[in-house]
């Protein structure tokens, strides 16, 4: 099966500071849908972040959508997050663009047509069953519809991978079940990859899934 | 109408700067035309012991741009009564010539005494008559003026480039945010900060327009013209056409200089 993602002996850490993982070495399938677990502050979102190039590996070799992301260029870096979706715990919705646009945000900067956006965007308002607040902006909204937004956002380039971190950490149980059901969607019927961290796997999920944990700095897939 | 909210402060450093920029230049402008003005009204009598034509005088120094002889003719009238005809001719004929020497632009003092002197080594050449008030009070305060309107503008382009630069640290701030996010989805550096030169491009359109609304307004009024007119003068304060464009020029330059300081100091991400 293809990979799209694969660490080996994979180390990271912010500058001079201590190492937070250290020779992880795992892969992800395409089209697999994987849960991050570990305790707070043992590095899930430093994975995460390395795997759509915020910090660059200290250590080892990782590869994400086929590309070799040590030392990448920042062009490359552009190309390749043109093809992921990144859903981050504090929503990072831009304030001063309404909700429409904030969705269509990928589709921007991959430069599609308006007519094509637009129905897009709709179709995603749509699923996050939002389309009555499309003129508004991120501040007017509650947290869970910040969230569901930026799960619309994430989807609608049709990436080929999601990067979620702690998507429902704090948002009410509606808002989550919208979130679980459209990860599990994109999964299912478009056979994006998923890369979720959380603190609880839901057992509401109803796909297959891998479950790693960190733990000590160490990544290791819990059967 | 929150982005011009916002750019307030970039719009009046930037107007600030045109405006000190073009009253220099109109301060510059008055001191051209006044020295015009002086340039026609000055001139210098010679007087020639024999004929001397316009080629010879301009040989002798090319600030001379013309020469115009004094006609002797009506004083030789007025004596036709009371001399022969034998002696008015040979009156007229020793009588020196008078010459009225104009310039090609108002000299400086020094370029006067070089004249002067080269006149006066002329063998046929018995008396030159400039006028010592050359630099008159007038002109010594306008160049006065000039020079403090100089200092005065490398004060202002001090405190705006002070006041430019803290609404630069504003805007990097206000923008980081949105430019960062764009990142995180592959936006190209160019694509983050398109709104960014959009919005320094429009602050420098709106100056522009500012600038050359103020100074309709004060050409409107004619204050300017009245004191002009004072010492004889009148000038353009503020040409639509000239003036319109090196203001957004220098607007444009401003506004997308710092845009790119801006640009270029927002390149890491998180
Ligand atoms: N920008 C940073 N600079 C330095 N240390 C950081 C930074 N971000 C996180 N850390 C540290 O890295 C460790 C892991 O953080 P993080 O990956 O955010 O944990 P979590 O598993 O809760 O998401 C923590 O000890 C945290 O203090
Ligand atoms: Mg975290």
């Amino acid at each position: 099966m293809d990979k799209v993602i694969t660490a080996e002996n994979l180390s990271l850490s912010y500058k001079d500071f201590e190492t937070i993982i250290s020779k992880a070495t795992f892969s992800i399938d395409a089209g697999s849908f994987v849960f991050i677990t570990g305790a707070s502050g043992s590095g899930k979102s430093t994975l995460l972040k390395s795997l759509y190039g915020a910090i660059e590996p200290q250590g080892g070799q990782l590869i994400v959508g086929g590309v070799k992301m040590n030392k990448i260029s920042t062009s490359k870096l552009n190309f390749l997050r043109r093809h992921i979706g990144i859903v981050f715990q504090d929503y990072k919705l831009i304030k001063e663009w309404t909700i429409e646009k904030n969705v269509m945000l990928p589709l921007i900067i991959s430069g599609y047509t308006k007519d094509v956006s637009s129905e897009q965007v709709q179709k995603l308002l749509g699923h996050v069953k939002l389309i009555h607040q499309a003129g508004k902006y991120p501040p007017e909204l509650s947290g869970g519809e910040q969230q569901r937004v930026a799960m619309a956002r994430a989807l609608a380039h049709n990436p080929i991978l999601i990067l979620a971190d702690e998507p429902t950490g704090n948002l009410d149980e509606y808002s989550s079940e919208v979130i679980w059901n459209l990860l599990e969607g994109a999964n299912t019927q478009l056979k994006t990859t998923i890369v979720v961290v959380t603190h609880h796997i839901p057992s509401s999920i109803n796909v297959p899934y891998k479950h790693f944990h960190i733990e000590m700095g160490t990544v290791h897939e819990i059967a | 109408m929150k982005s011009l909210k916002n750019h307030f402060s970039l719009i009046i450093a930037l107007f600030t700067v045109l405006f000190s920029v073009q009253i220099y230049v109109a301060v510059d402008r008055t001191i051209k035309a006044y020295e015009e003005h002086l340039k026609n009204d000055y001139s210098i009598i010679v007087v020639s012991n024999k004929m001397l034509s316009e080629a010879e005088f301009k040989a002798l120094d090319n600030l001379i741009e013309r020469s115009e002889t004094i006609a002797t003719d009506q004083v030789l009238e007025r004596l036709k009564g009371e001399m022969s005809k034998k002696n008015l001719d040979l009156l007229k004929v020793t009588l020196p010539k008078f010459y009225r020497l104009y310039l090609s632009r108002f000299p400086t003092p020094q370029e006067i005494e070089k004249l002067q002197k080269r006149l006066q080594k002329h063998s046929a050449i018995e008396r030159v008559e400039g006028y010592a008030q050359t630099h008159d009070t007038v002109y010594k305060l306008m160049l006065l003026f000039k020079d403090v309107v100089q200092i005065f503008s490398i004060a202002i382009a001090a405190v705006t480039s002070m006041l430019i630069f803290k609404e630069m640290r504003l805007w990097q701030f206000q923008h980081a945010e949105r430019m960062s996010i764009m990142a995180l989805f592959g936006a190209p550096v160019w694509l983050r900060s398109a709104v960014l030169f959009r919005l320094a491009i429009v602050d420098a359109i709106i100056a522009t327009i500012a600038v050359c609304g103020a100074f309709f307004i004060i050409d409107q009024y004619g204050w300017m013209d009245k004191v002009l007119q004072t010492v004889g003068i009148s000038i353009e304060l503020f040409d639509f056409v000239d003036d319109a464009v090196r203001s957004l020029v220098i607007a444009l330059g401003v506004s997308i200089v710092l845009t790119l300081t801006i640009v270029i100091g927002n390149t890491e991400e998180e």
